[in-house]
Order: C-alpha cells, then structure tokens, then sequence
C-alpha cells in the first residue's frame, strides 16, 4: 500500500500553476526525494501534502484515506521546515513533547518517548536549554526528534539542510538517511541539491514548472534520463547535447574519452577541440566544441588525470574523442527521450 | 501509525474542522473588531451626514429632511468664513513650523554624542504629554499679566511692561500663539518620522552615491528625501488630519477669541452642535471637514501602496 | 581659518542648536514643576525672578489638589477607564491583527488598510452623532461612554500596529505547531500570542496612553466633576471663574503627565517600528 498518493493535485495561484497535475504514490518506508530548481513547485506539493495549502483540484490519500478536507494537525504527518520553525519560548524538552501533548498523551508515555527521541539523536543533554542557544546543527537535530517523535504516517523535510554549512551538511545528510533507514518512516524530502538527492533518495521524482518529469532511482535518473530537462539538471557538469537528426544527442562528461582509451569497438567518434581545461585533483574538466556539430553548451569531458596527462591535451589542438554507443542518449525534437538505439 | 489518520478521517463530518479554515477562522477573528468600527464610527458617520440635511436640534428632535438648506445658511456666516480660513491657517502654519523644526531636529539627533538619549527624551515631551495638559502650561506661560515670555522680554529690555504683549488677547497674537502651540506639540512627531525614513535608507546606497561622487546636497535631495519621502508623507498627513480637525489647543488656549479670531472648524462644530445643541447646523458645519480629509486620505493611500514596492 | 578653531566653531553651534531643540520642547515641563511647587506669593510676585524658588518650595498646591478637589477621584476614573478601554482593544485588535497579517490574504492587506483610515476619522466629526447614540444608551455624563467609545480609535490603531508586529513573527512557528496537531486557535494563543508579548505591552502602554490624552470625546460627553477624567478634570475643572489656581493646575497637569510621558519614550521604538512596519511587509 502507498502511504502517500497523490493524483493529479494541481494548486493555481493568480492564474498561474504552481503545481500542474503532479500523480506520486510512495510506498510505505521509502525515502522519495522531490528535486527540482528552485520555484518549480516542489516545496507547494509538500505543503500539499502536509496540509498547509489546499490543491486547487486533485486527490491526496494518506494510509489509503482521503485527506483533502482533513486539516494537517489530523494527517498524522509530521514536518520539518527549511528555519526547523522550533518554538523559541519553549525549553527543548517542550519541543519535542509538543505533538504528543497536543494527541493528549499521558504524562508518563511522554516523558518516555521524549527520551528515546533525544537518545536516538543524541540530545539528551540539550533538553533544559531554549531553541536560541543552540547550534545549526543541533537546532536540525532537535527538530527532527521533534518531527520523529510521534511516529508520523509520513515524514516530510523541506530543505533542512540549506541553513547549515558545506561541513555539516554532509555529515547530517547521512544522519538523516541513517536514521531513516533504522526507524523506516515513510519519507518526501524536497531539495535543489541534487547530491543530497542522489545520495539519500531511495528513489528521486524530478519536478520541473510544477510537473514531474521522471520517478526513478538515483541510477535511473542519471543513466536513463526520461527527457533533456532531466539530462541536464542532474549531473555536473551536466550531459552534453549536441544537435543530431533534428533532436539531441546527449552523452555525460565522464563517458567522452580520448578514443585510445576506450577499449571498445562499439563507439561513436568526434573530433574535439579543446579550449581550457581545469585541473580539480581527481579529475580533469576539459572544455571545447566538437567538429561540424551544434552543441546547446560548451562540451565538456571529465578525464581521469591517472590517465591522461597535460601534455596530451593541448588547448587550441584538434583530439580524437569517442563515447560508446551504450552511453549514448538520443532526445527528440520535444526533448523526449527516443528509445536507445 | 497510520491510525491517527484513521481516527480522525472516520467522523467524516466537515464541520468538526471548520475552524481549521484559514478563511472562516480568519473571518470570525477579524469581524468583532470590524463590527465595532462599522457600528461606532461607520453607523455614526452617516448619521452625521444625514443630520447635516435635516432639522435635527437637541431641542426639536427632528429628522425632517431640509435639504441643503443648513449649508447655505452655514456658508452664508461671515463667522463660518472667517473660522474655515482660520482653520487653513492654523493647520498649514502649525505643519510648516513643525516640519522645519522636525526636519533639523532630526538631523541634530542623526549624530551620535552623549546623552543623546536623554536629549530624545526631553525633545519627545510635548508630543507625548497630552495635549490638553500641555497647553494649559501654556495659557500660563502667555498669561495677561504673569507671562514669564514678558517678564523676560522686560529683563532683556526689548520691550516695557507697559507695552508687553496680551498674547491671548490680541486677534493676530492670538492665532501666532495657537499655531505655535501646535506646532510646538507637532515638531517631535515630525523628528521621530524624518528619523524613521532617514535611518529606513540603506547605509550602502549613500556609499554607493558617494562614491559616485555626490555631494551632501545632492545626496540630500536626489537619494535621501526620495527615498523618505513615503514614510514623510504618511507622517504629514497624520499631523495635517489631527491638526486640521483638532479643537483642544483652539478651545482650551483662547476659547475662540478674541472674537471668533482663532475658532477652527472643529471647534465651531463643537460651539454649534454641542453647546447650542444645534446639531443639525453643527453637523453641517464639521462635515465641510470631509473634502480636505479625503483628499489627504487618497494621497496617503498612494503613500502606502508606493511603500510596498 | 585655522581647522582646530572651524572644528571648535562647529562643536559649539551644534551644540547650541541641541540646547535650543531641549529648551524648547522641555521649557513647558520645566516650568510646571516650578510653578507646582511655588508658594502662591513667589507665583504672583511681579519683581521676583520667575525661573527659581524665591521662596522655600512648598507642597501645599499638591495636598489642596488631593484634599480640596476631585483630583483623586479623576485619577481613579482615568484609571478604569484605561483598563477597560485596553481589555476591549486587546480581546478585539489581537485576532484581527494576525488575522490581517496571516489569513486572509491580499484582501487582509485591503481591509487593514481600510481599518486603519477610520483612525483618521475624527472625533470632530463624530460627536455629534456619537453624543445622540450615547443619550439614547442612557450614558450621558458618565465615563462609561468613553469605555464605549475610546475604542472606536483604539482598536483601528492598534490593529494597525499589531498586524505590522505579526507580520514580523515566523510563520514556521505556526506551520510547525499546526502540522504537530494544534488547531490555528491553538497556535494562535500557545505560539504567536507568547512570542509576541513585547508587541502587546506596547499596544497596553499605547492604548493606555491614547485613553489618558483624549480631550474631545471626554468634554463632548461628560460634565459633571464627578465623573470627568483626569485630563478633562486638570483642564477644565481647577478655574473658579476667570481665577486660575495656577499652582494647582501646573502640579495636576505635572502628576498627570509624568506617567505618560515616560511610557512614550521606552516604547517609543517599538512604536515607530510598528507604524511603519504595518505598510512594509
């Protein structure tokens, strides 16, 4: 049974839809990433979701029961917000104990479940303080405890990882998983960040201009992109397009090589002259235009420096590249993806 | 888990969350005071107009409809005409003389130097004190004969006890001391609102224009002064509508006098309507208030809605 | 010129220019105290310097005002007044303050403007009509008509103010607490209502002072001594005929002022901040 199941919600503000027919069904104890650019609607379908809006039509079913006109303190879901939205006057203890005084728990069951919360996330000490004399970090933690500790249908976050530093932002973003995976609450995370998305979502919906435009994996989003948009805003550098038979060809930086280093017969060949390249330490990002072909960007090539030293490619000097025909995607006029080969 | 949202979806009944409605909530939230306003201030307005048309006197309770008739007998009073220029000269005197001495006011308090905060304090007394308090000291600083103004003009020999001034008593000193009152009540608030709009300017604009090589002048008055100038005017018109419609300082200081020389409209309405009990021409006669507070009310609307962009 | 001396020059008529601006504004107050405490042969003495005690100051203005005359009783009325007139303003312009501010979207910002123009309505205006509907009540020459009707320009002012400070509040607070089980009204009162305590002091003291400088209403509507308030009372009930009691009067108006005068400066930037931020979002 899907915990979650929206169908064809679509939310107009002054004529414009902000969320246009998005149909998701996520399955109990999955972790689905929402991951799209900013403004594309991804953050109004959470608070959809939560309650916190109303769709302007659609279905939203949540543990198979429609919730459309059940406010979001009745959904049985809990929120994490981009600021935590921790209440300031309230010590932690009171945070975290909130949802359950407000579901009329006894005393003693939450004094209990307040203290498996905050082991779990290992706060106990900060109980007694206030919200404001916390960390980033801690603050995040405190609100995911405060967000866990009712055992919600569905869990969302919406950014929680954006208001804390490129440091702390990986070690939390495995936290989050982490803990996930071992309390197995059904999850929506949105994000812009498409590393916190490949790398937490057990599957990633991409969202453009209020649509969806692929569900998959991490594996199926990067290797099998549904259309262009999806080709080009996971990846960097993004996939490279080049104009072909009225559509586009695309191919990821890291599968255009030197033609000597592919050990393979199957390849398509291009003549590539670069015009810079960068040296990043693990790798080598080489920049040029390819020979009689109409590229949408600069081309790019990721190179394995082990690989390829800096004499052999030279600015300004015309080199053989290939891409195997398996790593090749074709996209047509509309930017669909054509079926390989 | 899932059976909090099973217990709450069964009952199935929308009303048990009609409160969870932003809209309805936000209705029922906002309405008692709507109500008050509509019932004390919107339900009497009307009533004040229709007044203004009718033969309504404390004496002779009538709502007869007369038409015009109360204003025409209004505008055709030397005394009415002569309280409606008063009324224009009192408020643009006051505002003048408030908004310069606010305008270099605030500039003196832009500065830092100590015990600036106490000198804030001692220069927001007469706004803050009320007004009627006020400007009975006042009537004791201008009194006929124990004026401490005179007594210091005397000790510096610029005039003879014999010919000291009688502030309150003299027709064009009068209308000099009641619109120096109100100015004098009026120039902390116009400090406070040029503060407001002056430090609302962002620091890195002046910089940028400086360093664009603008001067103090024409970072003055091609930056600064449009930049305030919204929050100014909304400012100004507050001072203009409670000056313009103000009887305290007016019935307090001179009572009118001496003959009729300082009566504003407010205060007239008051004569007429509530210690005549003429109601009917009093209403006439606060209602020409009506043209002058719309205008002001239309350009403060502008003023607020050029604010939020 | 040699610069030390223009600097010096310039010290010197900016500070001048600050004294002028203090003279000014706190001559009057000075003034009242002296006269308050002034025996009434200092007071009325032509040759005595006016500006100092030529005599030992006294008391007796003070003990006359609370033994002689109504002074107390107008302190009390005030008093009630103003603790009824905050009551009805607070349980009114809170709920439709955040309700402008959160609620009801692009037509809260309408309506709010549209509550706040009625501020500018003036009592010149509406006491005729205000007097009628307050005879008709059976409130004539009673403080409770200014119960009734202070709020009339209370409740437009400090909703005005409120919804400028709601808006202020994070409006993650309340998302949380509705998405963790509360109802709006619950969050209302368990979160914004807590956070916002600054805020409402300020409406408190500002309403409170509102009530004690109203003039117009309280002449328009009472004339018995009994019941006037204590600026009314100060103001129009110390003459004896054309016969000021100037101690009386100046040590009245001192006592009546001194409260409001310094609620105004410690809330003062909580309430510029209020104006202006109502029409900012």
């Amino acid at each position: 049974m899907s915990a979650v199941l929206t169908k064809d919600i679509v939310k107009t503000f002054a004529d414009v839809n902000a969320v246009d027919g998005i149909s998701l069904a996520v399955p109990d104890g999955e972790f689905m990433v929402l991951l799209g650019p900013s403004g594309c609607g991804k953050t109004t379908f959470l608070r959809i979701i939560c309650g916190l809006e109303r769709q302007t039509t659609g279905d939203i079913l949540i543990g198979g029961t429609v919730v459309n006109d059940i406010p979001p303190r009745a959904r049985g879901v809990a929120m994490m917000f981009q600021s935590y939205g921790l209440y300031p006057h309230y010590k932690i203890r009171d945070n975290i104990a909130f949802p359950l005084r407000t579901q009329r728990v006894a005393r003693a069951e939450i004094e209990n479940k307040v203290e498996w919360a905050s082991n779990l996330l290992g706060i106990g000490h900060l109980l007694d303080r206030r919200p404001r004399q916390l960390s980033g970090g801690e603050r995040q933690r405190v609100a995911l405890a405060r967000a866990l500790v009712r055992e919600p249908t569905v869990l969302l976050l919406d950014e929680p990882l954006s208001n804390l530093d490129a440091k702390l932002r990986a070690s939390a973003r495995n936290e989050i998983k982490q803990f996930q995976q071992r309390v197995g609450t059904t999850t929506i995370y949105v994000t812009h960040d498409q590393v916190e998305a490949m790398g937490m979502g057990d599957r990633i919906a991409v969202i453009d201009h209020g649509r969806v435009r692929q569900v998959g994996t991490p594996t199926a989003i990067y290797d099998d992109p549904a259309d262009r948009f999806v080709a080009t805003f996971v990846g960097t550098p993004p996939m490279n397009l080049v104009a072909w038979n009225g559509g586009h060809l695309g191919f990821r930086p890291e599968n255009f090589l030197p033609r000597e280093l592919i050990d393979d017969s199957a390849v398509t060949e291009f003549s590539f002259r670069v015009d810079r390249s960068e040296y990043l330490g693990s790798e080598r990002i080489v920049y040029g235009v390819l020979e009689g072909l109409e590229s949408v960007q600069e081309i790019t090539a990721k190179l394995p420096p082990a690989h390829v030293d800096q004499e052999s490619i030279r600015p300004g000097e015309w080199h053989a590249f290939a891409v195997r025909n398996s790593a090749l995607c074709y996209f047509d006029k509309d930017g669909k993806r054509a079926i390989r080969h | 888990m899932v059976a909090i949202a099973d217990k709450a979806a069964k009952p199935g009944s929308r009303l048990q969350f009609i409160l969870d409605s932003p809209a309805v909530l936000g209705t029922i939230f906002v309405s008692p005071a709507v109500l008050y306003v509509l019932v004390l201030v919107g339900a009497p307005f009307l009533l004040a107009m229709y007044y203004s048309v009718s033969a309504y006197t404390i004496y002779s309770q009538s709502y007869r409809f007369v038409g015009l008739r109360n204003f025409i007998d209004v505008v055709q009073d030397p005394v009415f005409r002569q309280t409606l220029l008063n009324t224009f000269i009192f408020t643009f005197g006051s505002q003048i003389v408030g908004l310069i001495l606010g305008k270099f006011g605030a500039l003196l308090l832009l500065r830092p130097f100590p015990g600036r905060k106490v000198v804030r304090a001692l220069i927001m007394l007469p706004w803050a004190v009320p007004v009627a308090l006020a400007t009975v000291a006042w009537e004791w600083m201008f009194d006929s004969l124990y004026s401490v103004i005179n007594w210091t003009l005397i000790a510096l020999g610029i005039i003879t006890r014999s010919d000291a001034p009688n502030w309150l008593g003299n027709p064009h000193l009068a209308m000099l001391c009641v619109i120096m009152v109100n100015a004098w009540r009026f120039f902390p608030f116009a400090i406070v609102i040029f503060l407001a709009g002056i430090t609302s300017v962002p620091q890195d604009v002046i910089d940028a224009a400086t360093v664009d090589g603008a001067g103090f002048w024409r970072r003055n008055y091609q930056i600064i002064v449009p930049m305030i100038a919204p929050i100014v005017v909304v400012g100004l018109i507050f001072g203009i509508v409670f000056t313009f419609t103000d009887l305290s300082i007016v019935y307090l200081l001179t009572n009118g006098g001496p003959v009729g020389a300082t009566s504003v409209l407010g205060f007239e309405g008051f004569q007429v309507g509530i210690v005549s009990g003429d109601v009917a021409h009093g209403a006439a006669i606060s209602l020409f208030m009506l043209p002058v507070l719309f205008v002001l009310v239309l350009v403060m609307l502008r003023s607020i809605r050029r604010q939020e962009i | 010129m040699p610069r030390p001396l223009a600097a010096a020059i310039r010290e010197v008529s900016f500070y001048s220019a600050v004294l002028f601006f203090v003279v000014i504004a706190a001559f009057p107050f000075y003034w009242m105290v002296i006269t308050a405490f002034k025996t009434n042969s200092d007071l009325y003495t032509l040759t005595n310097i006016p500006f100092w005690f030529n005599e030992a100051p006294t008391l007796a203005h003070i003990k006359y005002l609370f033994t002689q005359t109504l002074f107390a009783r107008w302190l009390l009325n005030s008093l009630i007044i103003g603790v009824c007139v905050v009551a009805i303003t607070l349980v009114t312009a809170l709920p439709a303050g955040y309700s402008l501010a959160r609620m009801t979207g692009r037509s809260g910002e309408t309506l709010g403007i549209g509550i706040f123009m009625t501020y500018l309505v003036p009592p010149t205006l509406l006491f005729l009509p205000l007097s009628r509907v307050i005879s008709m009540l059976g409130l004539q020459d009673s403080m409770w008509s200014l119960v009734l009707v202070y709020p009339t320009f209370t409740i437009p002012f400090c909703t005005w103010l409120l919804m400028g400070f709601f808006k202020a509040v994070p409006r993650e607070i309340e998302e949380a607490a509705v998405v963790d089980g509360c109802s709006i009204l619950g969050a209302f009162i368990k979160m914004v209502l807590p956070v916002s305590v600054p805020a409402i002091l300020t409406v408190v003291i500002f309403t409170f002072t509102l009530t004690l400088q109203e003039f117009v209403y309280a002449l328009t509507f009472i004339s018995s001594s009994a019941q006037k308030t204590i600026t009314l009372g100060v103001a129009t009930d110390l003459v004896r005929g054309d016969i000021y009691f100037w101690g009386e009067l100046m040590a009245g108006a001192l006592i009546a002022a001194i409260p409001v005068a310094i609620a105004y400066n410690l809330f003062l930037d909580r309430f510029i901040a209020g104006i202006t931020g109502g029409a900012v979002k």
